[in-house]
Protein backbone atom coordinates (compact mmCIF):
# COMPACT_ATOMS: atom_id res chain seq x y z
CA UNK A 1 0.00 0.00 0.00
CA UNK A 2 1.10 3.59 -0.54
CA UNK A 3 3.38 4.96 2.16
CA UNK A 4 2.81 8.40 3.58
CA UNK A 5 5.73 10.55 2.48
CA UNK A 6 8.04 12.42 4.85
CA UNK A 7 9.74 15.24 2.99
CA UNK A 8 12.57 17.59 3.97
CA UNK A 9 11.73 21.11 2.87
CA UNK A 10 14.71 23.37 2.22
CA UNK A 11 14.54 27.13 1.85
CA UNK A 12 16.88 29.01 -0.46
CA UNK A 13 17.91 32.62 -0.21
CA UNK A 14 20.69 33.99 -2.40
CA UNK A 15 21.85 30.48 -3.17
CA UNK A 16 22.27 29.61 0.50
CA UNK A 17 20.19 27.35 2.69
CA UNK A 18 18.18 29.27 5.31
CA UNK A 19 15.58 28.51 7.91
CA UNK A 20 12.82 30.95 8.79
CA UNK A 21 10.76 31.47 11.90
CA UNK A 22 7.07 32.18 11.25
CA UNK A 23 8.15 33.16 7.75
CA UNK A 24 10.56 35.81 9.07
CA UNK A 25 14.18 36.10 10.17
CA UNK A 26 15.76 33.71 7.74
CA UNK A 27 18.88 32.32 9.39
CA UNK A 28 21.74 31.00 7.26
CA UNK A 29 22.09 27.26 7.71
CA UNK A 30 24.63 26.17 5.15
CA UNK A 31 25.41 25.05 1.65
CA UNK A 32 22.34 23.53 -0.02
CA UNK A 33 24.32 21.08 -2.18
CA UNK A 34 25.83 19.57 0.93
CA UNK A 35 22.44 19.21 2.58
CA UNK A 36 20.99 17.62 -0.55
CA UNK A 37 23.86 15.16 -0.78
CA UNK A 38 23.27 14.11 2.81
CA UNK A 39 19.53 13.71 2.26
CA UNK A 40 20.21 11.69 -0.86
CA UNK A 41 22.51 9.36 1.08
CA UNK A 42 19.78 8.99 3.70
CA UNK A 43 17.37 7.99 0.93
CA UNK A 44 14.67 10.49 1.83
CA UNK A 45 11.28 10.01 0.18
CA UNK A 46 11.35 13.32 -1.70
CA UNK A 47 12.90 16.74 -1.40
CA UNK A 48 11.30 20.18 -1.66
CA UNK A 49 13.42 23.24 -2.37
CA UNK A 50 11.77 26.66 -2.17
CA UNK A 51 13.38 29.94 -3.17
CA UNK A 52 11.84 32.35 -0.68
CA UNK A 53 12.83 35.53 -2.51
CA UNK A 54 12.18 34.74 -6.15
CA UNK A 55 8.54 35.88 -6.23
CA UNK A 56 9.08 38.87 -3.96
CA UNK A 57 11.80 40.25 -6.20
CA UNK A 58 10.32 38.90 -9.43
CA UNK A 59 13.45 36.85 -10.10
CA UNK A 60 13.91 33.88 -12.42
CA UNK A 61 14.64 30.54 -10.78
CA UNK A 62 18.38 29.94 -10.43
CA UNK A 63 18.46 27.24 -13.09
CA UNK A 64 22.15 26.35 -12.89
CA UNK A 65 21.94 25.87 -9.13
CA UNK A 66 18.73 23.86 -9.40
CA UNK A 67 20.32 21.70 -12.09
CA UNK A 68 23.15 20.96 -9.67
CA UNK A 69 20.60 19.97 -7.03
CA UNK A 70 18.76 17.69 -9.45
CA UNK A 71 22.02 16.04 -10.40
CA UNK A 72 22.49 14.97 -6.78
CA UNK A 73 18.98 13.61 -6.26
CA UNK A 74 17.88 10.08 -6.98
CA UNK A 75 14.51 10.82 -5.44
CA UNK A 76 11.87 13.28 -6.61
CA UNK A 77 12.76 16.94 -6.36
CA UNK A 78 10.12 19.65 -6.13
CA UNK A 79 11.13 23.23 -6.79
CA UNK A 80 9.10 26.31 -5.94
CA UNK A 81 9.78 30.02 -6.07
CA UNK A 82 9.01 32.63 -8.67
CA UNK A 83 7.34 30.39 -11.23
CA UNK A 84 5.00 32.52 -13.33
CA UNK A 85 5.13 31.00 -16.84
CA UNK A 86 4.80 27.66 -18.57
CA UNK A 87 8.24 28.19 -20.13
CA UNK A 88 9.84 28.38 -16.67
CA UNK A 89 8.10 25.13 -15.76
CA UNK A 90 9.30 23.50 -18.97
CA UNK A 91 12.87 24.57 -18.27
CA UNK A 92 12.71 23.23 -14.71
CA UNK A 93 11.36 19.83 -15.83
CA UNK A 94 14.07 19.56 -18.45
CA UNK A 95 16.85 19.94 -15.87
CA UNK A 96 15.56 17.16 -13.63
CA UNK A 97 12.93 18.73 -11.39
CA UNK A 98 10.03 16.32 -10.89
CA UNK A 99 7.35 18.72 -9.69
CA UNK A 100 6.97 22.46 -9.39
CA UNK A 101 5.28 24.30 -6.59
CA UNK A 102 3.45 27.52 -7.31
CA UNK A 103 1.83 30.01 -4.95
CA UNK A 104 2.01 33.64 -6.05
CA UNK A 105 1.69 32.50 -9.65
CA UNK A 106 -1.48 30.56 -8.81
CA UNK A 107 -2.99 33.40 -6.73
CA UNK A 108 -2.41 35.70 -9.69
CA UNK A 109 -3.75 33.29 -12.29
CA UNK A 110 -5.45 29.91 -11.96
CA UNK A 111 -4.82 29.49 -15.69
CA UNK A 112 -1.12 28.97 -14.98
CA UNK A 113 -2.06 25.74 -13.19
CA UNK A 114 -4.17 24.45 -16.10
CA UNK A 115 -1.62 25.44 -18.72
CA UNK A 116 1.18 23.56 -16.99
CA UNK A 117 -1.03 20.56 -16.13
CA UNK A 118 -2.27 20.30 -19.72
CA UNK A 119 1.27 19.82 -21.01
CA UNK A 120 3.00 18.06 -18.15
CA UNK A 121 0.17 16.36 -16.28
CA UNK A 122 -1.56 17.27 -13.03
CA UNK A 123 0.97 15.34 -10.96
CA UNK A 124 3.66 17.85 -11.95
CA UNK A 125 1.93 20.85 -10.31
CA UNK A 126 1.76 21.44 -6.57
CA UNK A 127 -0.22 24.46 -5.43
CA UNK A 128 1.18 25.85 -2.22
CA UNK A 129 -1.23 27.49 0.19
CA UNK A 130 0.08 29.47 3.17
CA UNK A 131 -2.30 30.04 6.06
CA UNK A 132 -2.06 32.46 8.94
CA UNK A 133 -4.61 32.61 11.73
CA UNK A 134 -5.86 36.09 12.54
CA UNK A 135 -6.34 37.65 15.97
CA UNK A 136 -9.53 35.62 16.48
CA UNK A 137 -7.85 32.39 15.36
CA UNK A 138 -9.64 32.31 12.03
CA UNK A 139 -7.96 30.88 8.95
CA UNK A 140 -6.72 33.51 6.50
CA UNK A 141 -4.95 32.95 3.20
CA UNK A 142 -1.46 34.45 3.30
CA UNK A 143 0.68 35.56 0.42
CA UNK A 144 4.34 34.96 1.23
CA UNK A 145 5.65 37.23 -1.49
CA UNK A 146 3.65 40.25 -0.31
CA UNK A 147 3.85 39.39 3.37
CA UNK A 148 0.14 40.03 3.80
CA UNK A 149 -3.06 38.11 4.26
CA UNK A 150 -5.46 37.96 1.39
CA UNK A 151 -9.24 38.42 1.48
CA UNK A 152 -9.81 35.47 -0.83
CA UNK A 153 -11.66 32.60 0.81
CA UNK A 154 -9.18 29.76 1.41
CA UNK A 155 -11.65 26.98 0.67
CA UNK A 156 -12.82 28.39 -2.63
CA UNK A 157 -9.23 29.13 -3.69
CA UNK A 158 -8.26 25.53 -2.92
CA UNK A 159 -11.27 24.17 -4.82
CA UNK A 160 -10.51 26.40 -7.81
CA UNK A 161 -6.88 25.29 -7.75
CA UNK A 162 -7.95 21.64 -7.74
CA UNK A 163 -10.46 22.23 -10.56
CA UNK A 164 -7.76 24.03 -12.52
CA UNK A 165 -5.66 20.87 -12.43
CA UNK A 166 -3.41 20.94 -9.38
CA UNK A 167 -1.94 17.52 -8.58
CA UNK A 168 -1.21 18.17 -4.91
CA UNK A 169 -1.85 20.85 -2.32
CA UNK A 170 0.96 21.91 0.01
CA UNK A 171 -0.51 23.46 3.14
CA UNK A 172 1.83 25.63 5.18
CA UNK A 173 0.88 26.86 8.65
CA UNK A 174 2.80 30.15 8.77
CA UNK A 175 2.34 30.58 12.53
CA UNK A 176 4.02 27.22 13.19
CA UNK A 177 6.89 27.66 10.75
CA UNK A 178 10.27 27.04 12.38
CA UNK A 179 8.76 26.75 15.85
CA UNK A 180 8.97 22.95 16.08
CA UNK A 181 6.01 23.36 18.47
CA UNK A 182 3.66 20.91 16.76
CA UNK A 183 1.55 21.18 13.63
CA UNK A 184 -1.80 22.96 13.33
CA UNK A 185 -3.86 19.78 13.39
CA UNK A 186 -7.29 21.37 13.16
CA UNK A 187 -6.11 23.29 10.08
CA UNK A 188 -4.86 20.09 8.49
CA UNK A 189 -8.13 18.34 9.24
CA UNK A 190 -10.22 21.15 7.73
CA UNK A 191 -8.20 21.10 4.55
CA UNK A 192 -8.09 17.30 4.36
CA UNK A 193 -11.88 17.06 4.62
CA UNK A 194 -12.24 19.26 1.56
CA UNK A 195 -9.30 18.08 -0.51
CA UNK A 196 -9.65 15.19 -2.94
CA UNK A 197 -6.05 15.33 -4.12
CA UNK A 198 -2.89 14.51 -2.14
CA UNK A 199 -2.26 16.97 0.70
CA UNK A 200 1.22 17.78 1.99
CA UNK A 201 1.17 19.38 5.45
CA UNK A 202 4.07 21.55 6.56
CA UNK A 203 4.82 23.81 9.51
CA UNK A 204 5.66 22.98 13.11
CA UNK A 205 7.02 19.43 13.16
CA UNK A 206 9.10 19.14 16.33
CA UNK A 207 8.83 15.45 17.14
CA UNK A 208 8.31 12.35 15.05
CA UNK A 209 4.88 11.96 16.67
CA UNK A 210 3.83 15.23 15.03
CA UNK A 211 4.21 13.51 11.67
CA UNK A 212 1.90 10.72 12.75
CA UNK A 213 -0.66 13.20 14.10
CA UNK A 214 -0.79 14.97 10.74
CA UNK A 215 -1.18 11.70 8.84
CA UNK A 216 -3.89 10.49 11.21
CA UNK A 217 -5.79 13.72 10.52
CA UNK A 218 -5.78 13.42 6.76
CA UNK A 219 -2.38 14.54 5.47
CA UNK A 220 -1.07 12.36 2.61
CA UNK A 221 2.45 13.55 3.29
CA UNK A 222 4.32 15.70 5.80
CA UNK A 223 7.13 18.12 5.02
CA UNK A 224 9.45 19.70 7.54
CA UNK A 225 12.36 22.10 7.58
CA UNK A 226 13.62 22.87 11.05
CA UNK A 227 12.98 19.32 12.26
CA UNK A 228 15.49 17.88 9.78
CA UNK A 229 18.01 20.69 9.93
CA UNK A 230 18.27 21.68 13.58
CA UNK A 231 19.07 19.69 16.64
CA UNK A 232 18.76 20.43 20.33
CA UNK A 233 17.56 23.44 22.33
CA UNK A 234 20.16 25.75 20.80
CA UNK A 235 19.16 24.79 17.27
CA UNK A 236 22.58 23.61 16.18
CA UNK A 237 22.67 22.72 12.51
CA UNK A 238 22.56 18.97 11.98
CA UNK A 239 20.99 17.24 9.00
CA UNK A 240 18.92 14.26 10.11
CA UNK A 241 16.18 12.02 8.76
CA UNK A 242 14.39 9.13 10.47
CA UNK A 243 15.38 5.60 9.52
CA UNK A 244 13.06 3.89 7.06
CA UNK A 245 12.12 1.15 9.53
CA UNK A 246 11.24 3.76 12.16
CA UNK A 247 8.93 5.51 9.71
CA UNK A 248 7.25 2.22 8.81
CA UNK A 249 6.71 1.44 12.49
CA UNK A 250 5.29 4.92 13.01
CA UNK A 251 3.03 5.23 9.99
CA UNK A 252 2.24 1.81 8.58
CA UNK A 253 -1.53 1.36 8.51
CA UNK A 254 -1.27 -2.38 8.99
CA UNK A 255 0.16 -2.00 12.46
CA UNK B 1 24.93 2.56 -27.33
CA UNK B 2 22.05 3.00 -24.91
CA UNK B 3 20.10 6.09 -25.88
CA UNK B 4 17.65 8.17 -23.89
CA UNK B 5 14.96 9.78 -25.98
CA UNK B 6 14.54 13.54 -25.70
CA UNK B 7 11.15 14.46 -27.14
CA UNK B 8 10.62 17.55 -25.03
CA UNK B 9 8.73 15.80 -22.24
CA UNK B 10 11.05 16.53 -19.40
CA UNK B 11 13.33 14.77 -17.02
CA UNK B 12 15.89 13.14 -19.27
CA UNK B 13 18.53 14.57 -16.93
CA UNK B 14 17.58 12.30 -14.02
CA UNK B 15 17.53 9.19 -16.19
CA UNK B 16 20.89 10.12 -17.73
CA UNK B 17 22.41 10.70 -14.28
CA UNK B 18 21.21 7.37 -12.97
CA UNK B 19 22.45 5.37 -15.96
CA UNK B 20 25.85 6.94 -15.49
CA UNK B 21 25.72 6.30 -11.76
CA UNK B 22 25.25 2.57 -12.35
CA UNK B 23 28.18 2.54 -14.73
CA UNK B 24 26.28 2.62 -18.00
CA UNK B 25 27.29 4.56 -21.09
CA UNK B 26 24.51 6.48 -22.72
CA UNK B 27 23.71 9.31 -25.05
CA UNK B 28 20.76 11.62 -25.29
CA UNK B 29 18.87 11.16 -28.53
CA UNK B 30 17.16 14.20 -29.97
CA UNK B 31 17.64 13.61 -33.71
CA UNK B 32 15.56 10.84 -35.26
CA UNK B 33 18.21 10.03 -37.84
CA UNK B 34 20.48 8.82 -35.01
CA UNK B 35 17.95 6.35 -33.65
CA UNK B 36 19.39 3.43 -35.63
CA UNK B 37 22.61 3.73 -33.66
CA UNK B 38 20.72 2.83 -30.50
CA UNK B 39 21.39 -0.66 -29.16
CA UNK B 40 18.80 0.06 -26.49
CA UNK B 41 16.35 2.91 -25.99
CA UNK B 42 14.83 4.47 -22.87
CA UNK B 43 11.71 6.58 -23.31
CA UNK B 44 11.22 8.66 -20.17
CA UNK B 45 8.40 11.09 -19.68
CA UNK B 46 6.37 13.25 -17.42
CA UNK B 47 3.16 14.64 -18.72
CA UNK B 48 -0.03 14.22 -20.61
CA UNK B 49 -0.61 11.44 -23.14
CA UNK B 50 -1.79 13.41 -26.17
CA UNK B 51 0.93 16.00 -25.75
CA UNK B 52 3.48 13.17 -25.63
CA UNK B 53 2.12 11.58 -28.81
CA UNK B 54 2.12 14.91 -30.61
CA UNK B 55 5.73 15.54 -29.59
CA UNK B 56 6.72 12.12 -30.93
CA UNK B 57 4.89 12.74 -34.19
CA UNK B 58 6.21 16.23 -34.81
CA UNK B 59 9.79 15.15 -34.16
CA UNK B 60 9.48 12.12 -36.44
CA UNK B 61 10.20 9.78 -33.54
CA UNK B 62 6.79 8.10 -33.64
CA UNK B 63 7.57 6.15 -36.83
CA UNK B 64 11.27 5.83 -36.01
CA UNK B 65 10.52 4.07 -32.70
CA UNK B 66 8.13 1.64 -34.38
CA UNK B 67 10.82 0.82 -36.95
CA UNK B 68 13.57 0.05 -34.45
CA UNK B 69 11.10 -1.92 -32.32
CA UNK B 70 10.66 -4.24 -35.30
CA UNK B 71 14.39 -4.92 -35.34
CA UNK B 72 14.24 -6.20 -31.74
CA UNK B 73 15.97 -3.26 -30.07
CA UNK B 74 15.13 -3.35 -26.34
CA UNK B 75 12.97 -0.37 -25.42
CA UNK B 76 12.12 0.70 -21.84
CA UNK B 77 9.26 3.14 -21.34
CA UNK B 78 9.11 4.97 -18.00
CA UNK B 79 5.84 6.41 -16.72
CA UNK B 80 4.53 8.50 -19.65
CA UNK B 81 6.98 6.54 -21.81
CA UNK B 82 5.26 3.32 -20.71
CA UNK B 83 1.86 4.84 -21.65
CA UNK B 84 3.07 5.90 -25.09
CA UNK B 85 4.16 2.32 -25.90
CA UNK B 86 0.58 1.09 -25.44
CA UNK B 87 -2.44 1.25 -27.76
CA UNK B 88 -4.38 4.05 -26.13
CA UNK B 89 -5.12 5.89 -22.89
CA UNK B 90 -8.23 7.34 -21.28
CA UNK B 91 -6.10 10.42 -20.72
CA UNK B 92 -6.14 11.29 -24.41
CA UNK B 93 -7.72 10.83 -27.81
CA UNK B 94 -4.74 9.81 -29.93
CA UNK B 95 -3.36 6.34 -30.61
CA UNK B 96 -0.25 5.14 -28.83
CA UNK B 97 2.72 3.43 -30.46
CA UNK B 98 0.83 0.13 -30.06
CA UNK B 99 4.01 -1.83 -29.39
CA UNK B 100 2.31 -3.76 -26.60
CA UNK B 101 -1.29 -4.93 -26.27
CA UNK B 102 -2.29 -2.74 -23.33
CA UNK B 103 -4.40 0.31 -22.56
CA UNK B 104 -4.38 2.90 -19.81
CA UNK B 105 -7.28 3.71 -17.52
CA UNK B 106 -7.72 6.32 -14.81
CA UNK B 107 -7.67 5.18 -11.20
CA UNK B 108 -11.26 4.93 -10.08
CA UNK B 109 -12.59 3.98 -6.70
CA UNK B 110 -16.11 3.55 -5.48
CA UNK B 111 -17.50 6.18 -3.14
CA UNK B 112 -17.17 4.05 -0.04
CA UNK B 113 -13.38 4.37 -0.03
CA UNK B 114 -12.24 7.08 -2.42
CA UNK B 115 -8.48 7.40 -2.50
CA UNK B 116 -6.76 10.55 -3.69
CA UNK B 117 -5.66 10.72 -7.32
CA UNK B 118 -2.92 11.05 -8.56
CA UNK B 119 -1.24 8.12 -6.88
CA UNK B 120 1.87 9.81 -5.53
CA UNK B 121 4.61 8.39 -3.40
CA UNK B 122 6.53 5.27 -2.58
CA UNK B 123 4.71 1.99 -2.96
CA UNK B 124 5.63 -1.66 -2.75
CA UNK B 125 5.96 -3.53 -6.03
CA UNK B 126 5.13 -7.24 -6.33
CA UNK B 127 7.06 -9.02 -9.03
CA UNK B 128 4.82 -11.74 -10.48
CA UNK B 129 7.05 -13.56 -12.93
CA UNK B 130 10.67 -13.98 -13.90
CA UNK B 131 11.83 -10.97 -15.88
CA UNK B 132 14.95 -9.09 -16.80
CA UNK B 133 14.31 -5.95 -14.77
CA UNK B 134 13.55 -7.02 -11.20
CA UNK B 135 14.35 -10.12 -9.17
CA UNK B 136 11.59 -12.64 -8.48
CA UNK B 137 12.56 -13.28 -4.89
CA UNK B 138 10.88 -12.12 -1.72
CA UNK B 139 13.15 -9.09 -1.49
CA UNK B 140 11.46 -5.79 -0.85
CA UNK B 141 10.90 -3.79 -3.99
CA UNK B 142 9.59 -0.26 -3.65
CA UNK B 143 9.57 2.56 -6.11
CA UNK B 144 8.29 6.11 -6.53
CA UNK B 145 5.02 6.51 -8.36
CA UNK B 146 3.32 9.65 -9.60
CA UNK B 147 0.45 9.03 -11.98
CA UNK B 148 -3.30 9.12 -12.42
CA UNK B 149 -3.57 6.46 -15.13
CA UNK B 150 -2.50 2.83 -14.94
CA UNK B 151 -1.99 0.03 -17.43
CA UNK B 152 -4.43 -2.75 -18.20
CA UNK B 153 -2.85 -5.60 -20.14
CA UNK B 154 -4.97 -7.54 -22.60
CA UNK B 155 -2.46 -10.38 -22.43
CA UNK B 156 -1.83 -11.48 -18.84
CA UNK B 157 1.54 -12.98 -19.82
CA UNK B 158 2.81 -9.44 -20.38
CA UNK B 159 2.40 -8.50 -16.71
CA UNK B 160 5.67 -8.62 -14.79
CA UNK B 161 4.79 -6.65 -11.67
CA UNK B 162 1.82 -5.20 -9.84
CA UNK B 163 1.29 -2.71 -7.05
CA UNK B 164 -1.67 -1.90 -4.83
CA UNK B 165 -3.57 1.36 -4.54
CA UNK B 166 -7.17 0.64 -3.68
CA UNK B 167 -6.84 -2.35 -5.96
CA UNK B 168 -4.05 -4.30 -7.62
CA UNK B 169 -2.85 -2.70 -10.82
CA UNK B 170 -0.16 -3.50 -13.39
CA UNK B 171 2.95 -1.44 -12.76
CA UNK B 172 5.42 -3.14 -15.09
CA UNK B 173 4.91 -4.98 -18.36
CA UNK B 174 7.01 -6.71 -20.96
CA UNK B 175 6.47 -8.12 -24.42
CA UNK B 176 9.44 -9.43 -26.46
CA UNK B 177 11.78 -6.43 -26.65
CA UNK B 178 9.31 -3.92 -25.19
CA UNK B 179 9.43 -3.05 -21.46
CA UNK B 180 7.37 -0.55 -19.52
CA UNK B 181 7.46 0.58 -15.89
CA UNK B 182 4.87 2.88 -14.33
CA UNK B 183 7.11 4.03 -11.49
CA UNK B 184 10.22 6.20 -11.82
CA UNK B 185 13.39 4.16 -11.36
CA UNK B 186 15.42 7.36 -11.79
CA UNK B 187 13.72 8.65 -8.63
CA UNK B 188 13.80 5.46 -6.60
CA UNK B 189 17.24 5.38 -5.02
CA UNK B 190 18.91 2.02 -4.91
CA UNK B 191 15.82 0.17 -6.15
CA UNK B 192 15.85 2.22 -9.32
CA UNK B 193 19.60 1.85 -9.69
CA UNK B 194 19.27 -1.94 -9.54
CA UNK B 195 16.59 -1.88 -12.25
CA UNK B 196 18.54 0.48 -14.51
CA UNK B 197 21.63 -1.67 -14.14
CA UNK B 198 19.64 -4.71 -15.22
CA UNK B 199 18.23 -2.90 -18.23
CA UNK B 200 21.76 -1.90 -19.22
CA UNK B 201 22.60 -5.60 -19.17
CA UNK B 202 19.58 -6.78 -21.19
Amino acid sequence: MLMHRVIPCLLLKNGGLVKSFKFGNPKYVGDPINAIRIFNDKEVDELIVLDIEASKFRREPNYSLIEEFAGECFMPLTYGGGIKTVEQARHLFSIGVEKISIQTGALESLKLISDIAALYGNQSVIVSIDIKRNFFGHIRLYSASSGRTNDLNWLSFMKHAIDAGAGEIMLNAVDRDGTMAGMDISLIRQFAENCGIPLIAVGGVGRIEDIKAAVDNGASAVAAGAFFVFHGPHRAVLITYPKYNDLIALLDKKQ
Amino acid sequence: MLMILDYGMGNIASVYNMVKKVGGICKILDDKSEIFKASKLIIPGVGAFDHGIKQLQSSGFFDAIQKIAETGTPILGICLGMQLLSKKSEEGMLNGLSLIDAEFKKFSFDNSFPLRVPHVGWNAVDVVKVNKLMPLDKSEQRFYFTHSYHAVCNNQKDVIATSFYGYNFVCAYHHENIYGVQFHPEKSHRFGMALMKRFCEV
